[in-house]
């Protein structure tokens, strides 16, 4: 602990008493019995039965997590595909348009995605409804899935999948028995990440949601623009709630399967 | 056959859901607005042959982007958005910085914990989390009552629908992307160049200045990059927590969409944006390379 001064401990607390107290007023007030969101009136759970009975938000939510599903999953797929590419096609014509297509998306500015999908979709005259947000959704998270699927892929080694064509397998079955279970955990944080990155997007989603689909941040924005609000205190707690439950729930399986590895390892050291 | 399946596919479906629609957009933001659906013209109609075509470049011209120089509007939320961006990209250093610092140099047991404390709002809507900022700064907010109940103040101060708010925001949701990059940086560091520094002589402040900073350097470079440019296009942050004198070229972009429905403008704003974009993604590309290259 050599050099951890008072000056670091202050740091750290005050850092993360930041990050993390405005989420936990949040939470405190979702219990808040007051309609008035500023007075504490009291606990109550009232505004979490308000929100069970709001047909509006459970729509949209069902929305959200539907489109959220088949993005990411589409995503995932695509991503995977284009990191091997990245990694492994080597040279082909245009590759550097490619590679710069992958990277671009994650620095453009959402309303300016947003914006041109919008006017692609009007362009070819498709009706924007939860089809268009997947499209949307499928193009900018599928780059963020081949980044991380490709940084596993750098690491990987190659005489693996070279040993499995030699021995006989196909191409196509060296990817599969060999290349990817090793790269499994990072085709899985990518698709945690573009299901989140779906769950999450406001601008986008907005720019080519038609009337017939409303995803939750949509809807929360259009409450929250006026003020505070109770309910979506309450919403923002079960969120908050279910994403807590997941990373930690996550990390402990991950910390889990590290430790085995390793008193395997140690094992098959021994034998 | 096969290889040639596995890039066509992510290839065409960049092509036609990335690369198509800028085309789309650079093309309308040199048309003219019109009362029509969609509200803009020339249409390419092909059916017409070589005639048409022609006359569809014909119908393009610069004056959209003329009509951004001519309204003191879009300069002034350019100018504004590049000024939020700048500042909140430097407090976010200040901020971020110790705490790096700090995880740098926290017991080995600790740090995959404080990580995964920094990472996890991450996971957490970003919408959420500007949003909780508005029960806390707004005029009755919680902020407000706590300064009033220690008598620092006498009366609510403004904060919610300020550039102030606006920072806040900024530093706040952004503040991961700027601690991960120093962290990773610090974390490499060498412990024992920072003995040899104090054997030699140095102060531990100027051990601090003459080791520990340049060796971060690429991790506060990326920081900086990572804030920087997703704060220069931001829309929610100033539409929830600034004011109607916040002006920021996300908002104006949106409402000149939404509201104006002036398509060839709303165009305009975006191919500007992009081209003043370019300038720190080719400096962070760049950062990026010479960090690998140092590092392979």
């Amino acid at each position: 602990m050599r050099r951890f001064s008072w000056f670091n401990a202050t740091s750290l607390t005050f850092g993360f008493a930041f990050l993390y107290l405005p989420m936990l007023i949040l939470v405190i007030y979702s219990f808040n019995a007051s309609k008035l969101v500023t007075v504490w009136a009291g606990f109550s759970t009232r505004w979490y039965g308000e929100l069970a009975r709001n047909e509006a938000f459970l729509d949209a939510a069902w929305v959200t997590i539907r489109v959220a599903f088949f993005s990411s999953t589409l995503a995932t797929i695509l991503g995977t595909m284009a990191a091997y590419v990245l990694i492994r096609a080597g040279r082909f014509a245009g590759r550097t348009l490619f590679s710069g297509m992958i990277y671009a998306p994650l620095v453009m500015p959402d309303v300016i995605t947003g914006l041109s999908l919008l006017l692609l979709f009007i362009g070819i005259g498709l009706d924007r409804g939860i089809l268009t947000i997947v499209l949307a959704h499928t193009t900018f998270a599928m780059c963020y899935v081949s980044v991380v699927v490709s940084s596993r892929l750098v690491t990987f080694d190659r005489s693996l999948e070279e040993a499995a064509l030699d021995l006989g397998c196909t191409p196509f079955e060296a990817f599969r028995l060999v290349t990817l279970p090793i790269i499994a955990p990072a085709v899985i944080s990518g698709w945690l990440l573009a299901f989140t990155l779906s769950l999450d997007d406001l601008v986008i989603a907005s720019f080519t949601a038609g009337p017939s689909a409303t995803t939750l941040p949509i809807k929360i924005f259009s409450a929250v623009r006026l003020g505070v609000s109770p309910e979506i205190n309450a919403l923002s707690t079960i969120m908050i709630g279910i994403v807590t439950v997941g990373v930690i729930s996550a990390s402990l399986i991950s910390k889990q399967q590290a430790v085995r590895r390793m008193q395997e390892e140690r094992a098959a050291d021994r034998a | 056959m096969r290889r040639l399946i596995l890039i066509l596919v992510p290839y065409l479906w960049l092509l036609a859901l990335f690369l198509v629609p800028f085309v789309i957009v650079l093309k309308i933001s040199l048309s003219d607005i019109a009362l029509s659906i969609p509200p803009y013209t020339p249409q390419l109609d092909l059916s017409g042959g070589w005639q048409a075509v022609k006359d569809f470049f014909a119908g393009l011209d610069f004056e959209n982007f003329a009509f951004l120089t001519t309204d003191d509007l879009y300069w002034k939320a350019y100018l504004s958005s590049l000024v939020i961006a700048s500042v909140s990209t430097l407090l976010c250093l200040l901020v971020g910085f110790p705490i790096a610092y700090a995880m740098a140099r926290a017991a080995d047991e600790w740090r995959p914990t404080l990580l995964m404390l920094v990472i996890l709002p991450f996971w957490t809507s970003f919408l959420i989390r500007v949003y909780s900022w508005m029960g806390i700064l707004s005029n009755e907010g919680v902020l407000n009552q706590f300064l009033l109940w220690l008598g620092v103040i006498d009366s609510p101060l403004q904060i919610l629908n300020t550039n102030t708010a606006v920072y806040i925001g900024i530093v706040y949701t952004y503040l991961p992307f700027m601690i991960l990059p120093i962290y990773s940086a610090l974390e490499r560091l060498d412990g024992s160049l920072l003995e040899a520094a104090e054997d030699l002589g140095c102060s531990r402040t100027s051990a601090f200045w003459l080791v520990t900073l340049p060796l971060s350097r690429n991790g506060v470079i990326a920081g900086c990059f990572l804030v920087f440019i997703p704060a220069l296009g931001e829309f929610v942050i100033p539409s929830l927590l600034g004011g109607s004198g916040t002006l920021m070229i996300g908002k104006v972009l949106w409402e000149e969409f939404f509201s104006n429905r002036d398509w060839p403008v709303a165009s305009a704003v975006a191919v500007i944006l992009l081209l003043i974009l370019v300038i720190p993604i080719v400096l962070f590309q760049r950062n990026e390379q010479k960090q690998r290259e140092a590092e392979g």
